[in-house]
């Protein structure tokens, strides 16, 4: 066990982990977040996906004790007033059928957007390739983005 | 005009007052509840008055509707809360939409699965929702002592036009709530539908996009313990022994111990599918510690020996045989290639089948085969219970509590009364989650500690522990006389371990000379829905086969099934055909205007496949193009009769859904077995359908016409498998027989 300051959604948080727990579970269990869901636990669906200092990466395989001073963003701190332009997009239309995967969608389609604020067709299909949607609405997410970066 | 008798569907009446002071009901109730306009402030009301098991109306106005059905994905959480919301003429940005509890006592088949809940939930919605709004009309006119044909409504206001006087629903909901149930209730006539047909979003979608807790995954209760369970690693295995000596000594860990999912003496029902009877557990304080404690297990394993079971479900008592046996791929596909020579049982015979094939000019034989597939819902098995000496209480994600709750009653010994199932709205399903196995199992964990606990699989777990939708083939036989006429139809499907023939449906009843058969080999694997059961292999094949006939006959596909439609509309063969052609006919005219069929686009190859299933009609034109090799599905225009279409842009997501996971696992989709261990148990081997392999677009059309509404969630999938395998064959210029097709794309470099 060891205790790590955490700053998530911009407040200072304290656990005392064992430096190997994956900053999903730090998340989901001991800081009562749990927007950021549980898929796979090898990176492989996107579920879990958290911004670090800004940019998209996958919570279920990182190591709390690799965070050291950067800033952790999950989705219930995306947008102080939950009013993203990718949230309200999401809202537009209509994207979620379960619903479960959602949350890691919009965290990385955020942080694409961060960092290019126009993407082309294949830009977000590169940048969203690695979130799953079992419920396949991949076509809506595609449009959301769009939708997104034009009102951004 | 639409009159039905109340005394018909007497519990969905019921007003059981005890409910607002449960205090378990109100315990979840932070879960459930949520707004359907968030930009709208509803003020809750000082006090709600129940006018029935779906509908309370609080003295401001403001109305909450119960959605019955567990919700999945499908949206029928704001779906079916419309069509109460419809005929109990309210303005839907009033309506609080509720997440109801399993309570067979109010509710009429809480049951998520086979595309049914629209369907049958049609009448008994409009019913409660006509029936609350009857019995406001007759408030206001005891109130007002005018006649009640004399009042008027509209969204939520009570009117008498000659009079001048009106009132608010919630104004008269005290009244109304202690009136008797009138016998006859009047339905609105469908042009006087306001909020079917108009497109309404997710009610849960604010909470959905804003990461708020709405998941069994995300649920916690003071000192809830966290469970996980080692299964076997292979089908056909069970535990031997256990050292947990190291375990058992790591943080958090409170007890590892050995259970029995069932009792040894219980009967089983259609929805007891337990792959392993018993469960090696871990408990502790939280997941990682739990998952930890799970992998320093040394468990020993032995061969399970030939067994049964009794089940009695599907339609009578049988006896299901669990064979002993570490089984493979290899050996799944050469059982199933010996079983499509040998005889088997015939599901339907019309005219003299074999006779015509003995005559026939020509027989075009092809044989179809697919793999086991796994669910993979995004959201892995998990289940939290609380069960103490006299009560439990359960919430997790279930599509059939009806039936848990019997397995759970006799499991726990409890009477079913003391048993509360919650319904959490679950990430997804896809019918996996119509087995209530770990409901069971968390029950069971729970009772063991003696404290609240949340059962959590991993993915590993998740994706290896079974319900697949099972391996099958199909072998179809045609035969053409001297001029190319089709003179008659053979198809034989078998699997592991059950066939994939529907017999009655289409050609069926178009074709003279018809003979259906199906045989199955046991297994130890164990199988469950997949949406659109059986169908989700048979149409893909049918289709595929009908394609490759039209060609042999040289005919336009589409016309050719319009031909034998025609013929089965006009002088059907046979008592039992299941389809109507007119409808069957309709969508594939339909597909045809909408995709310009006759138009020849360059570079793009388009394959057509239609399916009736689940009492709905879907035709389907997929188009791709061949980019580096590698075919990428540019369009797919789909036509689709469901009936009355309640929400429709909700309608056109799942459609759209349907058709990307229809195309995932045409593709992709597979689970091989080698030594009795699936070879896929992460989403790093097991291919899902990814935001570059979707389709660019999709076009849903549906037919516009007064039909009561039939399902969705299903009807969409089963056909797109035929559209992908026509259109690659145009592409590749070779049929594809087995799935997935892609891997037999690449083998062909």
């Amino acid at each position: 066990m060891a205790v790590f300051n955490l700053n998530v959604n911009g407040k200072k948080q304290t656990v005392d982990v064992d430096p190997k727990t994956p900053v999903l579970w730090v998340l989901r269990e001991h800081l009562n977040l749990v927007g950021t869901k549980y898929g796979c636990g090898i990176a492989q669906c996107g579920a879990c996906t958290i911004h670090l200092d800004g940019n998209a990466v996958r919570s279920c395989a990182l190591p709390v004790s690799a965070i050291g001073n950067k800033t952790i963003t999950t989705i219930e701190g995306l947008a102080e007033k939950e009013d993203h332009p990718v949230q309200q997009a999401w809202i537009e239309h209509d994207v979620p059928q379960c619903g479960y995967c959602q949350a890691g969608q919009i965290m990385t389609a955020a942080a694409l957007l961060k960092n290019n604020p126009n993407p082309s067709n294949e830009q977000i299909e590169n940048a969203m390739n690695g979130n799953l949607c079992r419920c396949g609405t991949y076509l809506r997410i595609k449009a959301a983005i769009k939708t997104a970066a034009a009102n951004s | 005009m639409t009159i039905v008798k109340t005394s018909i569907n007497r519990r969905s009446f019921l007003k059981v007052s005890a409910l607002a002071g449960g205090g378990m009901m109100l315990s979840f109730s932070w879960l459930a509840g949520c707004k359907p306009t968030p930009e709208e402030v509803v003020t809750l009301p000082k006090k709600w008055f129940e006018l029935n098991s779906y509908i309370k109306i609080g003295d401001n106005g403001v109305v909450t509707l119960m959605s019955p059905n567990p919700e999945f994905g499908s949206n029928v959480k704001t779906s079916m809360p419309m069509i109460l919301a419809e005929e109990l003429d309210v303005d839907w940005k009033n309506v609080i939409v509720e997440q109801a509890d399993f309570f067979p006592e109010r509710f009429e088949r809480q049951f998520t699965g086979g595309s049914q809940g629209i369907r049958q939930g049609w009448r008994p919605l409009r019913t409660a929702g006509a029936t609350a709004r009857t019995l406001l009309v007759h408030a206001a006119a005891q109130t007002w002592q005018v006649p009640a044909n004399e009042i008027t409504t509209e969204a939520g206001v009570l009117y008498h036009k000659t009079s001048g006087k009106k009132a608010g629903y919630g104004e008269m909901a005290s009244v109304a709530a202690a009136l008797t149930v009138p016998g006859d209730i009047k339905l609105k006539d469908i042009n006087e539908f306001k909020i079917i047909g108009t497109s309404k979003k997710n009610v849960d979608g604010p909470k959905i996009v804003t990461g708020k807790p709405l998941f069994t995954m995300d649920y916690k209760t003071d000192g809830m313990l966290i469970a996980m369970i080692q299964h076997p690693p292979a089908f056909g295995l069970k535990v031997k022994s256990v050292d947990d000596t190291e375990a058992r000594a790591m943080p958090g860990i409170r007890d590892i111990f050995i259970a029995k999912i069932l009792h040894d003496d219980y009967v089983r029902n259609g929805f007891d599918t337990t792959t392993f009877p018993e469960m090696a557990v871990v408990v502790g304080e939280t997941t990682w510690q739990v998952m930890n404690a799970k992998k320093a297990l040394k468990i020993e394993w032995e061969k399970i020996n030939d067994s049964t079971y009794t089940m009695r479900g599907w339609g009578g008592e049988q006896t299901v045989k669990v064979p002993a046996g570490l089984e493979s791929t290899r050996e799944h596909l050469s059982k199933m290639a010996a079983l499509s020579k040998k005889p088997a049982a015939v599901l339907r015979r019309d005219g003299d089948p074999e006779g015509a094939f003995n005559q026939a000019a020509r027989v075009i034989e092809r044989t179809y085969t697919a793999p086991f597939l796994a669910h993979n819902a995004m959201e892995p098995v998990c289940c939290y219970a609380h069960v103490t000496a006299d009560q439990a209480e359960i919430y997790g994600p279930v599509q059939a509590p009806e039936f848990t709750m019997q397995t759970l009653a006799a499991r726990l010994g409890l009477p079913k009364e003391k048993i509360h199932i919650k319904l959490a709205r679950m990430g997804g399903g896809f019918g996996q989650r119509a087995y209530g196995h770990h409901l069971v199992e968390a029950a069971v964990i729970s009772q063991h500690m003696n404290a609240p606990v949340k059962l959590m699989y991993t993915r590993e777990d998740d994706m290896a522990y079974g319900i697949y939708r099972p391996t099958y083939t199909a072998t179809y036989r045609a035969a053409l006389d001297k001029d190319n006429k089709l003179i008659a139809f053979h198809v034989k499907g078998g699997g592991i371990p059950e066939h994939p023939v529907h017999a009655n449906r289409f050609p069926a009843g178009a074709i003279d000379n018809y003979l259906a058969e199906g045989s199955a080999i046991d297994s130890n694997i164990t199988i469950g829905a997949f949406r659109a059961p059986r169908s989700n292999f048979i149409a893909g094949a049918e289709q595929s086969f009908l394609d490759e006939l039209a060609e042999e006959m040289g005919k336009d596909p589409i016309d050719f099934r319009l031909e034998l439609l025609e013929r089965a509309r006009t002088k059907p063969v046979g008592q039992n055909n299941d389809y109507d052609a007119a409808r069957y006919a309709g969508v594939l005219k339909l597909v045809k205007e909408k995709s310009n069929w006759g138009e020849s686009k360059p570079d793009v190859h388009r394959g057509v496949s239609a399916y009736f299933c689940h009492n709905s009609y879907v035709a389907e034109v997929l188009e791709l193009v061949i980019e580096n090799n590698k075919p990428v599905v540019k369009n797919v225009i789909a036509a689709v009769d469901c009936g009355i279409v309640v929400n429709p842009d909700a309608a056109i997501n799942m459609a759209e859904g349907a058709i990307v996971d229809g195309i995932g696992n045409a593709f992709f989709g597979e689970l091989t077995f080698k030594d009795g261990a699936p070879e896929k148990t992460n989403f790093d081997k097991y291919r899902m359908i990814r935001q570059k392999d979707a389709p660019k677009a999709i076009e849903v059309h549906f037919v516009q016409n007064d039909e009561a509404p039939t399902g969705l969630g299903e009807p969409l999938f089963p056909p797109i498998f035929a559209a992908v395998a026509n259109a690659l064959y145009k592409a590749r210029g070779k049929r594809f027989y087995q799935q997935p097709y892609l891997k037999e794309d690449i083998a062909l470099g």
